[in-house]
């Protein structure tokens, strides 16, 4: 029990960022009208490509003799890349057609 | 200092994820929102290049590795996502979920072996690692599955007891990383990849029997998942950015599928524990009632020429057969001939939600001519002719009449409020939920079988020569 209160303790920071986050991500979602569901699942989807940031640290920490390392490592970065990147792109274009639609 | 503007470039990260999603939800700040959370991704990344270091001090090398990775998966991704065609973005959004996900479960990986000695390792470091490498691993074979069924290369497959399998392996993953985090064998170096192992294969089995029209709300919920994997990264590097990005898209993520789930009328239990799709064929064998009547083109393109107005309801079979930009041309030509032409979304028509919209946006539908579900309906009774382009159960009036049927209670469009119904489709054949629709037995209704592209060329031309 007592380890359990401590470790609450002792991360009790990242805790409140974990629920408060909860709240903000439902908060946000919605007032989401169902027309922006896609673009919107489209950029949630580019939002937790920050998994790269891992990724970058995980590469960077490698040692220049262990392969295994560097090589899964420099795949969790391209993969993790592509989620940024693509997922960022893939809205964009889907939003692009909104606004042109809106100056007419 | 460096580290100080470090921490300053996360907290901007942050704030621009809550902001864009924030932006997201309004359609005229819709696109600079996304831009937004892509200018805060890009300052937190290469904050992180540059300015990292670990707790001894150390910043992080091999810079021709990250940059290749960068370029290359920047390159890759740039070059798909520009060329993907509109109708596919659903596989492609699936496809970079799955990269994501792959990404948490390999560092995970490799932050295991990193753990010099597993016995005196931290349990909480221990259970974060399984975590992000099980919901990690779940997330990229779920979406790649999800992906082939979307562009058609996988089949639906489905065999008895399978659910009770997917339990049972779940059991074993989650038993298997108790075992390793609680008793630490010298054999955990090993075991790891077995965790691996059966949760790819868990992710597999998850979305196998799910049938392709169910994707979206299995894609939302695995685009959930990939943010708690990210989110046990930021618990491992306790980075903040990671936490809070991860979390954000967890929890929104999450509530996306229940809304889906929702308009669907099914319960996230139910898709849980994978068993939707197969659960509902049972009344797939419901007999035929009567018999019902065709109509020819030119017919249908005399009825909607003289009509007042026209709604139309597009579904899953506008998307596929992408005739998205014919519907917009056979709305410009009625729209000459004085028709007021309308379109009724059905919040799950298409292959995800809003998907309808964008794709309508895309053959440069105005906005204010899409109405949602609930206008809709109070426009049907004024409708002289309806025209269903390849939906179905998002019209089936067994939802409200009949609870036997596996839709009953989902909201759908009263298409029968109006005078004529016509509805194309390839064939008689029920739509996902196996079910039969009453309405195509309706003397009100008339069936125009055939592609749906197809279908549209063909009365744009029969009304032109009218």
């Amino acid at each position: 029990m007592d380890s359990i209160l401590n470790w609450i303790t002792g991360n009790q920071q990242i805790i409140y960022i974990v629920i408060l986050m909860i709240f903000v991500g439902i908060e946000v979602i919605g007032h989401v009208p169902s027309v922006l569901h896609t673009p919107l699942m489209s950029g949630a989807n580019a939002i937790h490509g920050v998994v790269i940031i891992g990724a970058i640290i995980v590469m960077g920490k490698a040692e220049s003799d262990n392969y295994l390392a560097l090589i899964l490592g420099f795949m969790a970065v391209i993969l993790g890349t592509l989620n940024v990147v693509g997922g960022f792109v893939v809205t964009d274009r889907m939003l692009e057609m909104f606004k042109k639609k809106k100056k007419k | 200092m460096e580290l100080n503007i470090l921490t300053l470039c996360y907290i901007i990260g942050s704030v621009t994820f809550i902001l864009g999603l924030k932006m997201l939800s309004h359609p005229l700040r819709a696109r600079n929102g996304n831009l937004v959370a892509a200018a805060g991704m890009t300052i937190a990344i290469f904050g992180t290049i540059f300015l990292y270091k670990d707790d001894a001090g150390n910043k992080l090398h091999n810079y021709g590795w990250i940059f290749g990775g960068i370029a290359i998966g920047g390159i890759i991704g740039t070059l798909a996502a520009k060329k993907v065609k509109m109708t596919a973005m659903p596989e492609m959004v699936s496809m970079f979920n799955g990269m994501g996900g792959a990404c948490a479960a390999l560092i995970s990986l490799i932050e295991f072996g990193h753990i010099p000695d597993i016995s005196t390792a931290p349990t909480g470091m221990l259970i974060i690692i399984f975590a992000g490498l099980v919901i990690g691993s779940v997330s990229f074979a779920g979406s790649m599955i999800a992906w082939g069924k979307l562009n058609g290369s996988i089949k639906d497959f489905a065999f008895k007891g399978q659910h009770l399998l997917n339990i049972l392996l779940l059991l074993v993953i989650v038993g298997l990383s108790v075992y390793l985090t609680g008793w630490r064998p010298e054999t955990a170096k090993v075991l790891v990849f077995g965790i691996l192992g059966l949760s790819l294969l868990y992710g597999v089995f998850f979305v196998f029997p799910i049938g392709g029209a169910d994707m979206p709300v299995v894609i939302s919920l695995l685009n959930s998942f990939t943010g708690v994997a990210a989110a046990c990264g930021g618990f491992l590097y306790d980075n903040k950015v990671m936490l809070t990005g991860g979390i954000l898209v967890g929890a929104a993520g999450t509530l996306l599928t229940i809304l889906m789930c929702k308009a669907m009328n099914r319960s996230l239990t139910n898709v849980l524990i994978g068993s939707f799709g197969g659960s509902s064929n049972g009344a797939g064998a419901k007999k035929q009632q009567g018999s019902y009547k065709e109509i020819t083109l030119s017919d249908a393109a005399v009825v909607m020429a003289y009509a007042n107005k026209v709604m139309i309801v597009p579904g899953y079979g506008l998307a596929v057969a992408q005739a998205q930009h014919a519907c917009h041309e056979l709305e410009k030509i009625l729209a000459e001939k004085g028709v007021e032409v309308k379109y009724a979304i059905h919040p799950v028509a298409g292959r995800m939600p809003g998907h309808m919209n964008v794709l309508l946006a895309e053959a440069d539908v105005s906005y204010e001519k899409l109405l949602e579900m609930e206008h809709a309906n109070e426009e049907f009774p004024s409708t002289d002719v309806v025209l269903v382009l390849g939906a179905n159960d998002v019209v089936n009036p067994a939802a409200k009449t009949d609870p036997a049927s596996p839709i009953y209670g989902m909201p759908i469009l009263d298409v029968e409020l109006a005078k004529l119904v016509i509805i194309n489709k390839r064939s008689m054949k029920p739509g996902y939920a196996g079910i039969d629709n009453e309405l195509f037995f309706k003397p009100k209704t008339s069936m125009l079988f055939g592609d749906a592209k197809k279908v549209l060329q063909d009365l744009i031309g029969e009304i032109k020569n009218l």
